[in-house]
């Protein structure tokens, strides 16, 4: 071929259209090869979340997928809520409902009351998980919570876990976010979830009382209502407060945790 | 061509033309994903292979490339390779991807996969495209598990996660080195590396600048003579 031909205008577009097709092959077949595995990936992922969440894994433990799998189908059990009436749905499985695939559904979602959090469109079902205290056994030590909310740059997902008494925060983490990485990133620091631990989300009355502040809070015993926020990611700690009021309000699961208080407080007495 | 070019070809690489140390390219990279063993070896793997698959292909193509498009043809061919070495590592190595999250995707901006696309796969054919890209892979994969090693020692007392040294707060003997962590540790040691490198091999160094600075010199009078009758404003601002 000559020289004069391979550089030639249509030759040229030519050549570049085939790259194109060629290299685009390769792509969409990986793309979607391997999506059920990826997505397999993601779910277990989200699993030793909450596993670390409801303090089943150490926080710089890794856990192959067969005993995420064991660790979380002997302790926790994952059931639906109606968000509205905050009453069980036990005719659902928990295990195949997608919430977050649910929220973008608009037959299975309505619009969102204005929020802080920023968050847009309510399932009509949530999944909760309940941690048992021993395996078989049907004494619930906390209950995890699915919260979303957006930050500075992005929507942060994480779960927050809180104990029988549906007061105390037994733990929080974040599991997807863009953040900025060392400031608001820093969600995802363990030593600043553990700051969580202990902290009243509710006081005596049942009124919401959590939120983070500027700066250090006390300790989780002489400062409960107060957490500290990251240092650089002002608007970061305040997408969290709004994230924590939004779900735990009555707009989020306030009429499920009424439900869960109340039922656990005849149970007591 | 001869059996001993093939391995010079993969040899040199190795030292004489280490592409971070001698050329110091794929120094991002470099610094990013090198706090731990793991990681940087699957860095490493990732890499090479990639540039392996790039090297050979544009190799084979090299004889009906339009020269006017060709860095964008080499481009479009190294990013997806790159995008579906991606794709492979979330769905079978997903922690270890999403340790090295953006960094993967990075190695489509990694000079040595450019450079050695457009300073060797153009012009030679596919079996020397292959050696010379396993050659670049392994030098750069020396370099990055070297300050892997150090770093992951120094830094956390462990290698390939397991614990080597006893730490302080586990009652060991061993206070971690904090900057080992942070990426400029890595620059620090690669920069010591080259300046090792260069004291044992002086070839390697670059020819000293005098003449060219001399010659710019002369160049920058004559254009201020110049510019000062033409254009004075743009100096005055500047200075």
């Amino acid at each position: 071929m000559s020289a004069l031909q391979r550089d030639s205008v249509g030759y040229t577009v030519g050549f570049a259209a085939l790259v194109c097709l060629v290299c685009a092959i390769p792509i969409a077949g990986a793309a979607v090869w391997l999506r059920p595995a990826q997505e397999e990936n993601q779910r277990v992922d989200r699993l030793s979340k909450v596993l670390g969440v409801a303090g089943l894994v150490a926080p710089d433990e890794e856990l192959a997928r067969p005993e995420v799998l064991r660790r979380f189908s002997s302790r926790i059990k994952a059931r639906v809520v109606d968000l509205k009436s905050g009453a069980y749905v036990d005719s659902m499985d928990a295990s195949s409902y997608d919430q977050r695939q649910a929220s973008r559904d608009p037959a299975r979602s309505t619009a969102a009351p204005a929020n802080d959090a920023r968050v847009f469109r309510l399932p009509r079902f949530a999944v909760v998980y309940e941690l048992r205290a021993s395996e078989g056994s049907e004494e619930i030590k906390s209950v995890i919570l699915p919260i979303q909310g957006y930050g500075l740059w992005s929507t942060m997902y994480g779960y927050i876990a809180l104990n029988a008494d549906a007061r105390t925060i037994a733990g929080i983490t974040f599991y997807e976010h863009g953040e900025t990485p060392g400031l608001g990133g820093e969600i995802e620091n363990p030593r600043w979830q553990e700051r969580w631990k202990g902290r009243k989300a509710f006081d005596d009355t049942g009124a919401l009382r959590i939120r983070v502040i500027k700066g250090a809070a006390g300790t989780a015993e002489s400062d409960p209502y107060r957490m500290d926020g990251l240092s650089g990611a002002t608007i970061t700690s305040r997408g969290v407060s709004s994230t924590l009021s939004f779900w735990l309000g009555v707009n989020g699961f306030g009429p499920f945790l009424d439900r869960f208080r109340l039922s656990h407080s005849t149970k007591a007495s | 061509m001869a059996r001993s070019t093939y391995s010079s070809m993969m040899l040199d690489p190795l030292i004489d033309e280490n592409p971070i140390a001698r050329q110091v390219l794929g120094i991002c990279s470099a610094l990013a994903v090198t706090t731990q063993l793991q990681p940087s070896l699957v860095m490493c793997l990732a890499v090479t292979g990639v540039l392996i698959a790039s090297n050979v292909s544009i190799s084979l193509i090299r004889n009906w490339v339009p020269s006017s498009i060709r860095i964008i043809v080499q481009l479009t061919i190294i990013s997806s390779l790159v995008i579906v070495c991606d794709q492979l590592l979330k769905a079978y190595a997903f922690t270890v991807s999403k340790q090295l999250s953006v960094f993967i995707g990075l190695i489509i901006t990694n000079c040595i996969l450019m450079g050695r696309a457009e300073a060797f796969a153009m012009q030679n054919g596919p079996k020397a495209s292959f050696f010379d890209a396993i050659g670049n892979g392994a030098g750069y994969s020396l370099v990055l598990l070297l300050v892997a090693v150090i770093r992951e020692l120094l830094g956390a007392g462990r290698l390939f996660g397991v614990r080597i040294l006893p730490l302080v707060t586990d009652g060991g003997w061993y206070v971690p080195n904090g900057l080992m962590v942070l990426s400029p540790a890595a620059f620090f040691l690669i920069g010591g590396m080259i300046w090792a490198l260069r004291t044992w091999k002086p070839a390697q160094r670059e020819r000293e600048l005098t003449v060219h600075i001399e010659s710019l010199e002369h160049d920058l009078e004559l254009a201020s003579a110049r510019g000062a009758s033409a254009a004075p404003a743009p100096r005055q601002r500047a200075a």
